[in-house]
């Protein structure tokens, strides 16, 4: 992550091959050689890209994302873990007479119950999505790609990762080359 | 890119438009990330002047606190029957000026409002750090501020546990909530920023710093669909949340039985309220920032006409609670809720009623005219307006009602001292001293979003020329 374009020190070449980087100046560009390389049989390909571009992550055969189940079941432990601590602490544990108004007085719980829910779904929704995408992470190969730099500002990569099972260097970089790739260059790990 | 002066272009205003003409994705990035990486003695004049003046604020502050901290709430002008005083009030406004920053943020998005793009990072900025200052006014005021853990429910020896039915308890989890949520929305706001200042960075601790709070971002296709999830369902969180805490705020008056207290529309009227002093904040920080940073063609004045019409209309809801509180003082036929609207009106803080009057309803009214609405000097001098009538609102909410109750015997009069004083200008210092910080080290506009954009709105076009001018020498 933080130098690039270093030589990695591995052994074999299995080993220091992390995959081919296609690169594209139009997101439009990017998504047609995203999907002709998925109806191609690769599987192991991940577009990168300085803007979410819309429909990029079924072209590369993404089907989507549970964490809105994850923060579904945040928010409803958190409702239920506020709503429960306040019955058992004013019906239970604290019981306070005002008035000789009821101790399981559950309307004055809701404010309460509603700000757990919102802040344990908020947490799991933070740390699903950082998790999911495997975050915090201070390596990865394909900063070592030539103006990787720039998928962050105006430029747009495909990678087909080594591993692929159809994956065949001299084949697939011809490949992604008739694809209208602007430069195809080799990610090492 | 990085040594370049912050440079001031011929200003050409944009009145159709959320983005100015001529722009791609490597010059908006440009822009916006260099405000943040130019070297320090580059950085325009307003910035250090401003920086340091906060810092004076903040010492301010810090010293109303340690002499809090020492004597106590008596160097306060509260007392019985005005318990509550510059406290509460400076409470409630900063409180409501963060969330126009939360509707900003989530509920514009939520609506997909694309105006949004160029203000909401700031308007988020602008939200922690007006809830950082309003919260810690109910702490201190507690009076014995280090035994503050005692409203937090955690079984202890004391074996004493909160009482859940107070709404006072419930202030302690929404702001406490709201605070917190805020901050992870913004955090998740920033990383695909951060990750552009990273690779932009040409110096290396910089790029380190940067490089981590941009956790390793790497923009992949599979990352970006979670991003968009989570990011809809945090606003979606963010929105409801937003009401609550206001409307929970509410209560902490609402609850109570006090004549000026005790009225059901208070909720909706402390929301809109809320969002008319945040929006008009929102422009008196822009409006300065725009002008030293030469951000021109991002925040242009639509965005200007489009918050003024937003302030007119939340104007206009808080206008209608100021006539149901009349109306009620009628139509109920308690001598306790007529008599406080006497008292409001020709009592001895009358004045204050006025000038309410005149900063919230009367003044804003310029906002029908979209000739004043794109009138930066005017519409400036509106929202300073806009947040002092708030301020008084709070104020004739508070202390009126309080110095005036049910027995005569009990009325007293309410003025602030030095120190209520002190406080209150010092968290100025606090909130300037934070924002200064953020718009030298984040990126005050949201960059990634203002891309998408240009994407959406035929970037295209925008695209082809930066490609001629930078790229396409692979």
């Amino acid at each position: 992550m933080f130098k690039r374009n270093t030589t990695p020190k591995a052994t074999t070449a299995e080993q220091t091959f992390y995959g081919l980087m296609a690169e594209f100046d139009d997101p439009g560009k990017l998504m047609a050689a995203a999907e002709q390389t998925r109806d191609a049989g690769y599987t192991k390909i991940e577009a990168y890209t300085p803007i979410p571009v819309h429909g990029l992550d079924e072209a590369i055969g993404y089907k989507g994302t549970r964490l809105p189940w994850v923060i579904f079941i945040g928010g409803l432990a958190g409702a239920s873990f506020m709503f429960l601590l306040q019955a058992w602490v004013n019906v239970v544990e604290y019981p306070m007479n005002i008035g000789g108004r009821p101790n399981f007085s559950w309307p004055a719980f809701i404010p309460v119950t509603f700000e757990g829910m919102v802040l344990i779904a908020a947490f799991s929704a933070v740390f699903g999505l950082i998790f999911a995408c495997g975050l915090p992470r201070l390596y990865h190969p394909v900063f070592n790609a030539p103006r990787f730099e720039r998928a962050s500002t105006d430029l747009f990569f495909l990678c087909v990762e080594a591993t692929d099972p159809k994956f065949e260097e001299k084949q697939t970089q011809a490949f992604l080359e008739g694809l209208g790739a602007q430069a195809v260059s080799r990610v090492d790990n | 890119m990085q040594s370049q002066r912050v440079q001031k272009p011929p200003v050409v205003e944009t009145t159709d438009a959320f983005l100015g003409p001529n722009q791609n994705y490597e010059s908006v990035t440009a822009k916006i990330g260099n405000i943040v990486l130019t070297p320090l003695r580059r950085t325009p004049w307003g910035w250090p002047v401003g920086f340091v003046l906060a810092g004076i604020g903040l010492l301010v502050y810090l010293y109303s606190l340690v002499v809090l901290f020492s004597v106590g709430v008596g160097i306060w002008g509260i007392n019985i029957p005005i318990a509550w005083g510059f406290d509460i009030i400076n409470f409630v406004w900063w409180i409501g000026i963060g969330h126009a920053g939360t509707l900003i943020s989530a509920i514009l998005l939520l609506f997909r409002q694309d105006w949004r793009t160029s203000i909401n990072r700031a308007a988020e900025a602008m939200t922690i750090f007006a809830v950082a200052c309003a919260g810690i006014y109910p702490l201190i005021h507690t009076g014995r501020p280090w035994l503050d853990y005692w409203l937090l429910p955690y079984p202890g020896t004391l074996g004493m546990w909160p009482q859940f039915r107070s709404p006072l308890e419930w202030d302690v989890f929404a702001i406490s909530t709201y605070a917190t949520v805020s901050v992870l929305f913004w955090f998740i706001g920033l990383i695909p920023d951060l990750a552009s200042l990273r690779d932009r960075a040409t110096n290396i601790w910089v790029r380190r710093f940067y490089g981590l709070l941009s956790l390793g971002w790497r923009g992949g296709a599979r990352d970006w669909n979670r991003y968009e999830m989570v990011s809809l369902i945090l606003a979606g969180l963010s929105t409801p949340l937003v009401l609550s805490v206001h409307s929970i705020i509410s209560f902490d008056f609402a609850v109570s039985q006090l004549p000026g207290w005790h009225v059901t529309v208070f909720p909706p009227y402390f929301v809109a309220g809320a969002v008319y002093c945040g929006f008009a904040m929102v422009i008196n920080l822009l409006v300065p920032i725009r002008r030293w940073f030469g951000l021109h063609s991002l925040i242009t004045m639509k965005h200007f006409d489009l918050m003024g019409q937003v302030m007119l209309a939340s104007g206009l809801v808080v206008a209608y609670g100021y006539v149901s509180e009349m109306f009620y003082a009628w139509y109920s036929a308690n001598i306790y809720e007529y008599f406080l609207i006497v008292n409001r009106t020709v009592g001895p803080y009358a004045w204050s009623y006025w000038a309410l009057i005149a900063f919230n309803i009367v003044i804003p009214q310029l906002l029908w005219f979209k000739r004043f609405r794109t009138n930066l000097p005017l519409l400036f001098f509106i929202s300073i307006c806009i947040n002092i009538g708030m301020w008084f609102e709070r104020w004739v909410i508070v202390v009126l009602s309080l110095h005036r109750d049910f027995l005569p015997s009990s009325w007293d009069t309410y003025t602030p001292s030095v120190w209520d004083w002190a406080t209150y200008i010092g968290s100025f210092g606090l909130f300037f001293f934070l924002f200064f910080l953020f718009i030298r080290l984040l990126p005050m506009i949201s960059i990634f979003e203002v891309r998408d954009l240009l994407h959406k709105t035929g970037g295209h076009h925008g695209q082809d020329h930066g490609d001629h001018g930078h790229g396409s020498k692979a």
